[in-house]
């Protein structure tokens, strides 16, 4: 009872990661029916911000207000690289067939990935502890790590944060409105071109946090190293239904968990697999995830 | 084609003279001889490729500085794998038929050493690996040869020192599934361990390299009733390893093998790292003189300590250069022929021999991990 409990606190830590990356897959999918392949190298590049910010800074003592401060610096570079990749790779092509987008997509994925390679260097490298970390036990057997907890609740405000944003301002309904018809939006008066870009920034943003918290959890990080992570939380947002943004948390806290649980009582061979074999059942049984719904098309 | 010929003959002509003038000028110098190395000098076995290529070269700046082989100077040519075996293979292929080395220095992981080594045999170009411990790679031919001691001996030491000398009966096995060297190691220390000492395997458990999130495999060790963790892998996901061990409460000793060798190992394991030992083939604390001296100037010329790939990497080095002296031509038969006969050499990483196998027969070191440095405690002979 002990081990699962031990596994379900790890899964939900892997979870809250995936769950802010699928985030910004599933906004951007929302608005504008694309599926963002560069969105995990945007994870990758917010995780190198904060390395090099970090390395700036160079403080005396890890403390949680340092990791923050490292966060937002990364939040905000990730997010100003997800509008310029925006503005400059899919705005052009909104009218354009969907395969042309998509391949664009791709192209920026492999240009940031063997970019960074070129200026980070190609071996890994390795964050520093940020933070003072204490093991907290309970039950004799179960151990929380402070990073684990610190990170699960950064992850969690960051998704109150967004929930509040989409379901609470107004800024939120006219992104619902967008995801629901580009045109009648635009028609009605929404700066359709405004909202799209501010989406972009925050799901870039949510992306460079994860990437962070991931240095974090896992400290080593290198310029290819949003291709799974990346991929796992597309299945995450495709598992909660995609578009929906309730349904990307929660597909996301399911992966984490079925990964952790597959790698500990099978083997740790299938964890990558399992991200996988969802996807296809996923898309055999009820392609619209989750909390997806179908879209009736009135011809 | 012929048209264009015809039509434009005077340009033709210039292009083709040019062909035949830059054909006339031969890649080879004959006054230097070429040897080759490929390594990993990017990815997670970075420290490796780097390491090696640096004790390498200073054993053919101190060669050249006496005078070459016979009076010809050694050049190096070193190409960078990393880290994928099918680079290894593409590596050897073109130090052979572009720089037409006359012998190959690599590699230190086993498994790109097996995806080369048949390329070497193939066109019967001897090469020597300075640290790839897994029996297979000197039976892809008698081409290959290595200046290390095998996974058999190895394993044995590290079962023997935790049952003999810390008194650890219980293991547990963590393995990367995706290395030859470190399944290999693993299946020899499970030998040892438990037919000839009394030791018993509580749980054997893999990862892949590359794996960053090991917390699964370590939830399910957790519970269970073990004296220590052996892991035998390399230091990236050692590291990793042993920081996320920490931090779900696993006191226990880690034990582990050559694989950990590198600076880097503490730059990610941090504290995580006190009450480890693993067995190595170099100890900079040796106290012969003839490696007082070599640390002494590694260190002058690279500015760090010497670790185990780079002395192994310089002793294949040397060794190789002793059989060019002393072979009758740097043909491949006469050259293979002279470096299999290599005996007593004395090299930076113990006296060696190449048995039958071409592999050295020679002493392991054990060393203990305390305060971010490899401590030696002891030496194993043969």
């Amino acid at each position: 009872m002990n081990e699962f409990i031990q596994h379900t606190i790890n899964g939900l830590s892997l979870g809250s990661i995936y769950a802010l990356v699928a985030l910004g897959y599933t906004m951007v999918f929302g608005v504008l029916q694309l599926i963002n392949f560069a969105h995990g190298d945007i994870f990758m590049i917010g995780s190198f911000a904060g390395l090099y910010f970090l390395r700036f800074l160079s403080p005396s003592q890890p403390s949680v207000g340092v990791a923050l401060l490292v966060v937002l610096v990364a939040m905000l570079c990730s997010g100003l690289l997800g509008m310029t990749i925006e503005k400059l790779g899919y705005r052009p092509m909104r009218k354009a067939p969907r395969i042309n987008i998509l391949i664009t997509a791709i192209g920026i994925s492999l240009f940031l990935e063997y970019g960074g390679q070129l200026l980070f260097g190609a071996s890994p490298q390795f964050f520093p502890p940020i933070m003072e970390k204490t093991q907290f036990h309970f039950f004799g057997d179960i151990t929380l790590d402070s990073n684990q907890v610190i990170i699960f609740f950064i992850a969690c405000g960051l998704m109150a944060i967004l929930q509040f944003l989409v379901f609470k301002t107004q800024f939120g309904r006219a992104m619902r409105a967008i995801s629901h018809s580009l045109e009648t939006a635009s028609l009605i008066g929404i700066n359709v071109n405004k909202i799209i870009r501010i989406t972009f920034f925050i799901g870039s943003a949510l992306a460079g946090a994860a990437g962070v918290l991931y240095g974090l959890a896992y400290p080593k990080i290198d310029p290819l190293m949003g291709l799974l992570p990346g991929l796992k939380a597309f299945v995450a947002a495709v598992l909660g239904g995609i578009g929906n943004i309730t349904g990307a948390v929660i597909g996301a806290f399911i992966l984490g968990l079925s990964e952790t649980y597959v790698a500990g009582y099978i083997s740790s061979t299938y964890r990558d697999a399992l991200a996988f074999v969802i996807l296809i059942l996923v898309l055999l049984i009820k392609p619209a995830g989750i909390l997806g719904t179908k879209k009736i098309e009135k011809v | 084609m012929f048209g264009f010929m015809k039509k434009n003959v005077g340009k033709t002509l210039l292009v083709l003279s040019v062909g035949v003038l830059f054909s006339c000028f031969d890649s080879k110098k004959s006054d230097t001889i070429v040897i080759g190395n490929y390594g990993s000098m990017t990815g997670s076995e970075a420290t490796f490729g780097l390491s090696t290529r640096d004790g390498i070269l200073l054993a053919m700046e101190q060669l050249n500085a006496q005078g070459g082989i016979n009076g010809k100077k050694v050049e190096l040519k070193v190409y960078d794998n990393q880290g994928k075996p099918e680079e290894a293979r593409l590596s050897v292929e073109k130090l052979i038929n572009v720089d037409n080395v006359v012998a190959i220095l690599g590699e230190v992981a086993s498994t790109r050493s097996l995806a080369a080594a048949p390329v070497a045999q193939q066109y019967k170009v001897p090469m020597i690996s300075p640290s790839s411990t897994n029996p297979e790679v000197t039976k892809k031919g008698d081409y290959i040869f290595r200046v290390c001691f095998i996974d058999p001996f190895q394993g044995s030491v590290m079962a023997k020192f935790a049952f003999n000398s810390l008194k650890l009966k219980k293991a547990v096995i963590l393995r990367d599934s995706k290395s030859d060297y470190s399944v290999g190691l693993a299946d020899y220390f499970i030998k040892t361990f438990t037919t000839e000492l009394t030791g018993s395997i509580v749980a054997d458990e893999k990862y892949q390299s590359g794996d960053v999130d090991f917390k699964a495999q370590l939830t399910s060790i957790k519970g269970k009733d073990f004296d220590f963790i052996f892991l035998p892998g390399y230091y990236t996901e050692v590291g990793l390893l042993a920081r996320q061990a920490r931090e779900l409460g696993i006191t226990k000793p880690i034990l582990g093998g050559d694989g950990w060798d590198s600076p880097t190992l503490f730059e990610v394991g941090g504290d995580a790292l006190n009450n480890t030992y693993i067995s190595n083939h170099f100890s900079p604390d040796d106290p012969r003189p003839e490696v007082v001296a070599y640390v002494k100037t590694y260190k002058e010329r690279f500015g760090v300590v010497p670790d185990g790939l780079s002395s192994a990497g310089y002793d294949a080095a040397n060794v190789l250069f002793a059989a060019m002296k002393k072979a009758p031509s740097l043909k491949g038969e006469d050259l293979r022929n002279a470096i299999a006969d290599t005996k007593n050499f004395p090299g930076v990483t113990g006296l060696l021999s190449l048995n039958e196998n071409r592999d050295a027969v020679k002493s392991a070191v054990i060393l203990k991990i305390e305060n971010g440095k490899f401590n030696y405690l002891e030496t194993v002979n043969p």
